[in-house]
């Protein structure tokens, strides 16, 4: 599980799994909200590299976070995203309130 | 395309989910779909088997039927519990709406079903459990997309069948080939 999470700075990075679903969306909103709740996170950013499949589990995990960040003054950002991913995230209009990118960004 | 049925009950545990979407997406592969397709079932199935853990049983651990059917081009998707239904299918099905805000859901499983799939038909009743139907059409029509009615003749043969068609037709065929080509 440990792997799944690095700590840069004020940035939480998630590198999700190959299939994020109900099961294992459920696992990391808990070490997540942890890590977030015990350390001074400021930015949380989810890699989709290894992610093929994300249902709408996915998206609320996402929106739970979201919603923790800005409440903090904070924000999410979401990096590489394949095109089942974005479809998924553009249905769900998450697309407007987080930022997506190709690669990590520069300021990370 | 012959009529062919399958039938899986399984545990109402979320490790189950995968399994689930994964025994569908085989399933299909006889209806030689696209992997968007493919995608967009294992999405769908996914939702209403996720429903049927986190509201039909809420966490209780109970069996769900997920039956699956191909016929005319197209497969039924039949995902079914015996938790404790839903009191108002409509309201469940508005986009955004869920009982469980505080688990962070969405609120888009039925969204997301209707938007995958052709049809979506959703039966419920307070302590009845809930059934949910769905389907989609993967084969397309012989005349709208030629390809199919070639695939699996050997090269030099397709290639006479070919050119025995009418000129304008041969051009459309073969664009549509060779997307089909692309596709997969």
């Amino acid at each position: 599980m440990e792997h799944l999470f690095t700590i840069s700075g004020a940035t939480l990075i998630i590198h999700l799994p190959a299939e994020l679903d109900h099961h294992s969306s459920e696992k990391i909103m808990l070490e997540a909200d942890r890590i977030i709740s015990s350390r001074n996170i400021r930015r949380v950013l989810f890699d989709f590299e290894k992610t093929v499949f994300m249902d709408s589990s996915g998206i609320g995990m996402i929106i739970g976070r979201y919603k923790m960040m800005r409440f903090m003054g904070g924000d999410v950002l979401a990096i590489r995203v394949n095109e089942q991913i974005k479809k998924v995230l553009t249905l769900s209009g998450i697309y407007k309130v987080i930022d997506i990118y190709e690669g990590i960004p520069q300021q990370v | 395309m012959q009529q062919n049925e399958m039938k899986l009950e399984f545990d109402s545990r979320s490790c189950n989910e995968g399994f689930a979407r994964v025994a569908v997406a085989a399933f299909m592969t006889q209806l030689n779909p696209t992997l968007e397709e493919v995608a967009d079932v294992k999405t769908a199935v996914s939702e209403a088997v996720t429903n049927a853990i986190i509201h039909g049983y809420e966490g209780k651990i109970d069996k769900v039927t997920v039956s699956c059917r191909i016929e005319d081009a197209a497969l039924y998707v039949e995902v079914q519990d015996r938790g404790r239904g839903i009191p108002d299918v409509k309201l469940a099905m508005q986009p955004m709406y869920t009982t469980k805000a505080e688990c962070d859901r969405a609120g888009m499983g039925f969204s997301f079903m209707e938007a995958f799939m052709d049809s979506l038909e959703v039966e419920s009743a307070p302590g009845k459990g809930t059934r949910v139907k769905m389907s989609k059409r993967i084969l397309r029509e012989p005349d709208q997309f030629p390809g199919y009615l070639t695939r699996g003749i050997p090269a030099e043969q397709k290639q006479t069948a070919d050119s025995e068609a009418s000129g304008e037709k041969l051009s459309v065929c073969g664009i549509l080939q060779e997307q089909n080509k692309i596709e997969r």
